[in-house]
């Protein structure tokens, strides 16, 4: 028998049994149809209840398979339940990736074409320098730990959110990098290695480094997603780079840093919106929730104090420009907002302490405070 | 405007040179004071030299350029509609896709996943941006198979089969194969697994035949999205292979480290012939219809991509540094393509049990065995009346040829590869930890009793990788009904009772095969046949085996 009785090997030129079957038809689509997402992400990572029928075939020397349920402390009844809600495959990523890429290149060129940096306010150029400059490490390391991360999860779904997380989180260090060189060489007299030394030695960023270390340390997956996303970001991440850098950088003559640092904001909605999901989601589960939010309270608890000690510890920034656009408290006033609401949803208690009295307005004292902080976590 | 002067010159500004870029983003990591970060990934390897990036990437021109990449990919799968590229297709290489195309998206997302190995264990940070973009690379390379998949599903004349895909990777004998090549991605010792294995071997060498040769043949069939999604694919691929070398380079500057690299080496070409050899030989050579006698056969391809481009100018230099290259192995692996019929014989396994595949297999034809004669002299003599068999035995109603009287003898598994025991002659055994294997040569013997264990040559290996899970699918449904067996699976349509899996490429239900066909028949693993013989019945077992076999005709 061949080919010989068709003429065609097209959709629809013979009706046999299963010649209509045009759908992936092994999961089930989260919706009434399944999403251009899940057709191209749903099971690619198999497991040994969704079909690996002769289980991971390659274990680790101490009998670890190529995947573990035990690469967290917390438990799901469902692990393949996720969908992130950015959906994104491959080819959505690039698309956004490359455009925020043309974005920021235009704002650039635009911005030194018309010799906007020079116009820059030279108390401004310092903040950029060492501050700025100092930031792209926090998000270098954010980005290194989610690419550590993208390796455990459980699913196919989790894994990529994490790895397009890692990817913009890596992009946006780049982005500030080349940014602060190229801006920098129109400005004359501006170190490049500044922000770096400041990073390492300047204390108004050690607490900074502090959390992000301890993001990078952290054994459990899960636990450096939900701290960068749930505990950082909404913490120190908006509160240096909307909080601060946006509101300010308009009134020192500088409109091209706040576009660039756009693009990690609209990153960090993204990212925020599928590490809501995927947390919700764990502690809507009805056999693990309750264990999977104490734990997520105890590691709120521990990045949490880490996050406000770093928060607080860069109170004195705002009083570095010389036109003083926008104020601490204030901007930590929303950062304690948005963490509490984002835990509201989540279904974790993310209420911090109003900061105390005392130290508002003065040249911080971060230890009282997070202690405060922390304590109250805690409870 | 005066000669030379472009808008371009009069309004770019000027920026800082890509090698000051690529130093300025390395210089993004430091080392943490506060608190250290465990080492997750397990090696024995020692790395102390940090890995250079001689290819001096940057992000934001990598993502711009691959979208392009992207845009024209998309743009030709349209084009190849509206071209009608499926009225001229031959079924008989779409087939094939539904095995090829169910294996490959795992591989490549593993390969992502590694990359948080290497990224961790690399010291200092040159590298990083080189191993984030073959994260995304390989993440790109997932999405984009999955997504072509679905694009032949939705418009070849016969979805089923793609329609199961991912959960027919789960389940089948042949997919597990490739299981094989993804979960030794990722899984074992870190440098082991993600750089030697994935990026020094499979990237560099063998990703050629993949991605290169095979999307050829595709062409050559009226496929036109394959070769496009896949050369795009291999354009990613000269980056990786970058990244392996630099990862390697700092690998071997440490001489405590050569005696891994030689035994990782070793390992890894050696399976990677005995799995991408299998699967996309047989692709190659047995899903096309193109049967011009001036093209390259799979055993050409192997010479100038394997041989002459792989082992003669990147392997061998190693020598220079003090890594053991075994020469033997690849000389071997050759003779096994073009002497010992190895392609073939996988061929003709994968023929033997179609019943259990997610795909179809057609009978060959004359005008198959005329090409093969003359690119593999001899090739009538032992597999033409094979083929004129399969091709009497593919009426519905026919006992299933792995059960009429040919004289073919359904072949053992080999432990380390997966890949069956074809090469009757090479064929062996041994005992580890007190229990019996087969393996299909020696290297794959080694591989399972000297590589993969706590200790080797004398040196503790702890972060080495064991084989585990319940690895020969025969040994699943052993003594199960086919039929059964295969509704196991789910390898039934929509109908609940044809099989997706038919031997032929006919698409008249009346010639379609069901379950009813294929019942009364039992499934037996001969790896558990044989642990129930006496050592005297074992040791005539083995040595008839090795004789090998006459097929007769039906």
């Amino acid at each position: 028998m061949t080919m010989q009785e068709t003429t065609s090997a097209a959709a629809g030129a013979k009706a046999f049994p299963g010649s209509d079957s045009r759908r992936y038809n092994y999961f089930e689509p989260k919706g009434r149809k399944a999403t251009h997402y899940e057709d191209v992400t749903v099971d690619v990572q198999p497991d040994p209840e969704r079909y690996l029928l002769q289980n991971w075939i390659i274990s680790f020397g101490d009998g670890t398979p190529t995947y573990s349920k035990d690469w967290t402390a917390l438990k799901c009844t469902d692990w393949h339940g996720f969908r992130a809600p950015d959906q994104e495959w491959e080819r959505t990523h690039y698309q956004r990736q490359s455009t925020i890429v043309g974005m920021i290149q235009n704002v650039v060129e635009n911005a030194r074409r018309a010799g906007a940096p020079q116009r820059f306010d030279k108390a401004w150029v310092a903040v950029l320098q060492n501050h700025v400059g100092a930031f792209k490490h926090a998000e270098y390391g954010l980005g290194t730990a989610l690419m550590r991360a993208q390796r455990y999860g459980y699913t196919q779904m989790i894994n990529n959110a994490i790895l397009t997380n890692a990817s913009y989180k890596l992009r946006f260090a780049q982005d500030l990098t080349l940014y602060l060189a190229e801006v920098g060489s129109d400005i004359g007299g501006f170190d490049l290695d500044a922000g770096k030394a400041h990073w390492l030695d300047d204390p108004i960023w050690q607490p900074c480094r502090e959390a992000v270390e301890h993001i990078r340390a952290a054994t459990d997956f899960l636990e450096q997603y939900f701290a960068v996303n749930l505990v950082f970001e909404p913490l120190v991440g908006e509160l240096f780079r909307s909080g601060f850098v946006m509101q300010v950088a308009a009134a020192q003559n500088d409109f091209s840093t706040p576009s660039v640092i756009s693009a990690a904001e609209a990153d960090y909605e993204r990212n925020l919106a599928n590490a809501v999901e995927l947390f919700a989601l764990l502690l809507r589960d009805p056999a693990h929730g309750e264990d999977n939010r104490t734990m997520l309270q105890s590691w709120f608890t521990h990045h949490g104090g880490l996050a406000v000690k770093a928060a607080l510890q860069l109170q004195p920034l705002w009083s570095l420009p010389r036109v003083k656009a926008a104020n601490f408290v204030e901007a930590f006033e929303r950062a304690r907002g948005r963490v509490a609401a984002i835990g509201r949803e989540i279904g974790i208690d993310a209420d911090l302490p109003a900061l105390p009295p005392v130290e508002v307005g003065q040249a911080a004292t971060p230890a009282a405070a997070a202690a405060a902080v922390t304590d109250a976590a805690a409870e | 405007m005066p000669d030379g002067l472009t808008l371009n010159k009069i309004t770019s500004q000027k920026g800082i040179g890509i090698t000051e870029a690529a130093r300025r983003v390395a210089d993004l990591g430091w080392t943490p004071s506060y608190v250290k970060e465990a080492m997750s990934f397990p090696t024995d390897y020692k790395i102390s030299k940090a890995p250079r990036d001689p290819m001096k990437q940057v992000l934001r021109s990598y993502f711009p350029m691959q979208e392009e990449k992207d845009n024209r990919v998309y743009g030709a799968l349209d084009a190849a509609l509206r071209g009608d590229m499926f009225r001229n297709v031959e079924p008989r290489w779409i087939e094939w896709m539904k095995l090829f195309l169910a294996i490959i998206p795992f591989p490549e997302i593993s390969a992502a996943r590694s990359m948080a190995t290497l990224g961790q264990l690399a010291p200092g940070d040159d590298l990083r941006t080189g191993f984030t973009m073959q994260m995304i690379d390989e993440f790109r390379h997932s999405t984009i198979q999955m997504n072509l998949k679905k694009w032949y599903m939705e418009n070849y004349i016969d979805p089923a089969g793609f329609d199961i895909t991912e959960k027919a990777f789960g389940k089948c004998y042949a997919t597990t194969i490739g299981r094989q090549f993804g979960e030794a991605f990722l899984t074992g010792d870190a440098i082991t697994a993600s750089n030697i294995y994935l990026q020094v071997v499979a990237e560099t060498a063998f990703t050629n035949t993949l991605f290169v040769a095979m999307p050829s043949e595709a062409a050559r069939n009226g496929d036109y999205a394959l070769p496009t999604v896949f050369l795009s694919v291999q354009s990613d691929e000269s980056r990786h292979i970058g990244n392996g070398h630099s990862m390697l380079m700092s690998v071997l500057k440490e001489p405590d480290n050569h005696l891994l690299l030689e035994r990782d080496i070793r390992y890894s070409f050696w399976q990677n012939h005995m799995i991408v050899d299998a699967a996309i030989g047989t692709i190659i050579e047995y899903g096309t219809k193109h049967r011009d006698k001036n093209k390259e056969s799979y055993a050409e391809l192997w010479h100038r991509w394997i041989f002459e481009d792989y082992y003669r100018t990147y392997l061998l230099p190693l020598e220079k540094y003090g890594i053991k290259i075994h020469h033997d192995d690849v000389h071997e692996a050759f003779d096994s393509i073009v002497k010992k019929n190895y392609v073939h014989k996988i061929a003709q396994f994968f023929s033997a049990g179609w019943w259990a595949n997610f795909w179809r297999i057609e009978a060959m034809t004359e005008r198959d065995f005329e090409w093969f004669e003359s690119k593999y002299p001899g090739w009538y003599d032992e597999f033409g009346v094979w083929w004129e068999n399969y091709a009497k035995l593919s009426k519905p109603g026919s006992v299933p040829i792995t059960f009429a009287d040919t004289g073919y003898v359904y072949p053992h598994r080999c432990w380390s590869s997966l890949v069956p025991c074809v090469i009757r002659e090479d064929f062996t055994i041994d005992e580890v930890d007190g229990e019996l294997f087969t393996y299909a040569s020696e290297v794959d013997r080694w591989t399972h009793k000297e590589a993969f264990a706590a200790e080797y040559q004398g040196r503790p290996t702890p972060a080495m990788g064991r084989f585990s899970g319940r690895r020969q699918w025969e040994e699943v449904y052993d003594g199960w009904d086919l039929a059964d067996a295969i509704q196991d699976m789910g390898f039934v349509r929509p109908d609940g009772k044809t099989l997706v899996a038919q031997p032929h490429l006919s698409f008249e239900e009346k010639d379609m095969w069901t379950l009813d066909h294929v019942r009364g028949h039992t499934i037996r693993s001969p790896l558990l046949a044989l642990r129930e013989m006496s050592p005297d019945q074992r040791k005539a077992h083995v040595d008839e085996y090795r004789k090998g076999f006459k097929i007769r005709r039906v």
